[in-house]
């Protein structure tokens, strides 16, 4: 699980970058995607974040951490913000940025909740709400590479109007049989929906999931409570502990270790 | 638009951009020396792992104290509970840039797992926390020693949650939390340093909140 020829390489440090807002994509009423481009941007892998670094007129900084949402062939990079009511950075990076702004920003940070097109298949993902962020990454990154690796995204949000990236990813599907997208819906479902509903169980997982004879590569991410839940119903299912990779959005918007 | 700050002691080496329209939300006035640049107060205990909670039963819990292959000291849980328990109370502050104020752990202090397998000095002047799930992390034992670091078994007079690193988690308040290995279950001398597994993707190999030591470089 170490990786220590990793550590023997020369440092580089993550330095501050600008980023610039070229584009603004809403994706739900409370969720937006900013498109930056940031200049010698050094590169990421899919599942990765970074630092953003707001500073105010008066000098007072706020550092917050956020997942990549573009795959590494994408020339702007995306992050996918949604507005945490209270919250100090999100509520202005959903609200008050405009494109042409620029903020600080550094990174990539996090090597282990990733996935690249060498790493294969199957491919499991399994998020909740904007979880689904860093495993739009990867799947944008298995098409942009053509990749073939079965794949399936489990999505779990509260209503229809809550699901991010959804005609993106209906459009993605359709395109691609060797990818599954199932979306449930825990609070609300419209008339006619023909989705799942409720929150993921363990009798989904067990319905939806590649088995565990196939060892699939499973990525989960969202609240804590979410990740724990689901996790646990892995592990009581007979996946290897080892071959699920977590990413938890604490209350307090945290990511990485 | 781009400008330098008044304060450059604040800003160090780099460049800062205003942010149009940003305010700072946060009423409170925390004492800047009590809050480690780049981090703000949480009153929550967020739960960062990289993989599944690790559900161990007390019956099968067993901590070990190793000098490369050879074993310093074993305890299983009722030998750890009657060791000298010590009580502290610390703020944390975790890599991902929340800090919480007045934690309080119970446990094991490293100086009394020394003086219980009856070693005078440490056996060596680094370790690696070994733990269940297979995580690790790497500590100089100069950060440990002293009343610096222990094994704690209560939080807030509890035993730890799963979640948070139950049944024993590694705490060593005044380096980033990710120190402060949860499920740990084996503490190895080493003689030279070797990073343990988020030291191995690109976080600092020490951590120092107060020196911003978050990713390698820093």
């Amino acid at each position: 699980m170490t990786a220590t020829e990793t550590a023997a390489q020369p440092v580089r440090r993550l330095e501050w970058q600008l980023a610039q807002v070229r584009e603004i994509v809403v994706e739900t009423y409370r969720v937006k995607s900013l498109l930056l481009h940031v200049a010698n941007w050094r590169g990421h892998l899919s599942g990765q974040h970074l630092d953003i670094r707001l500073t105010a007129e008066d000098g007072y900084q706020a550092q917050r951490s956020y997942s990549i949402a573009s795959p590494p062939e994408d020339e702007l990079l995306t992050l996918t913000v949604e507005r945490v009511d209270n919250g100090e950075v999100s509520p202005y990076l959903v609200d008050d940025l405009h494109v042409g702004d620029q903020f600080d920003l550094r990174g990539p940070i996090g090597g282990y909740f990733v996935w690249t097109a060498a790493m294969g298949g199957p491919l499991c993902l399994i998020a909740g709400g904007s979880g689904v962020v860093p495993l739009m990454a990867m799947l944008r990154h298995r098409e942009r590479r053509d990749g073939h690796a079965p794949a399936l995204l489990l999505c779990s949000s509260r209503s229809p109007e809550d699901v991010i990236y959804r005609a993106e990813l209906d459009a993605m599907a359709r395109r691609d049989p060797n990818l599954r997208v199932v979306n449930t819906l825990t609070r609300k479902q419209p008339d006619g929906w023909m989705g799942r509903r409720g929150r993921i169980d363990k009798a989904l997982l067990a319905q939806e999931c590649f088995p565990p004879e196939q060892s699939p590569k499973i990525f989960v991410c969202g609240s804590t409570p979410f990740v724990e839940d689901v996790s646990r119903f892995l592990v009581e299912l007979g996946y290897d502990p080892l071959t699920i990779k977590t990413e938890r959005f604490g209350p307090s918007g945290g990511q990485g270790p | 638009m781009t400008g330098r700050l008044p304060n450059e002691s604040m800003i160090a080496m780099d460049e800062t951009t205003i942010s149009r329209g940003f305010r700072s939300k946060r009423q409170e006035q925390t004492p800047k020396n009590r809050l480690p640049p780049g981090q703000y107060v949480t009153t929550d205990f967020p739960v960062l792992s990289a993989g599944p909670t690790p559900q161990i039963k007390l019956g099968d819990w067993t901590f070990a104290l190793q000098l490369g292959g050879s074993l310093l000291g074993k305890w299983n849980w009722a030998e750890f509970e009657a060791l000298p328990q010590t009580t502290i109370k610390r703020d944390i502050h975790c890599v991902t840039k929340w800090s919480k104020f007045d934690t309080t752990w119970q446990g094991v202090t490293f100086d009394d797992l020394l003086k219980a397998v009856g070693l005078t000095e440490p056996a060596a002047p680094y370790i690696m926390a070994h733990c269940d799930g297979g995580y690790t992390t790497n500590v100089p034992v100069a950060d440990l020693i002293g009343g610096k670091g222990m094994i704690t078994t209560r939080y807030e007079g509890l035993p730890i949650p799963p979640a948070h690193g139950g049944p024993a988690r590694l705490l060593v308040p005044h380096l980033y939390f990710w120190k402060s290995a949860k499920w740990i279950r084996r503490v190895r001398f080493m003689e030279k340093d070797q990073p343990g597994f988020w030291e191995s993707f690109g976080y600092h190999n020490y951590g120092d909140p107060w020196k911003e030591q978050r990713y390698d470089g820093d």
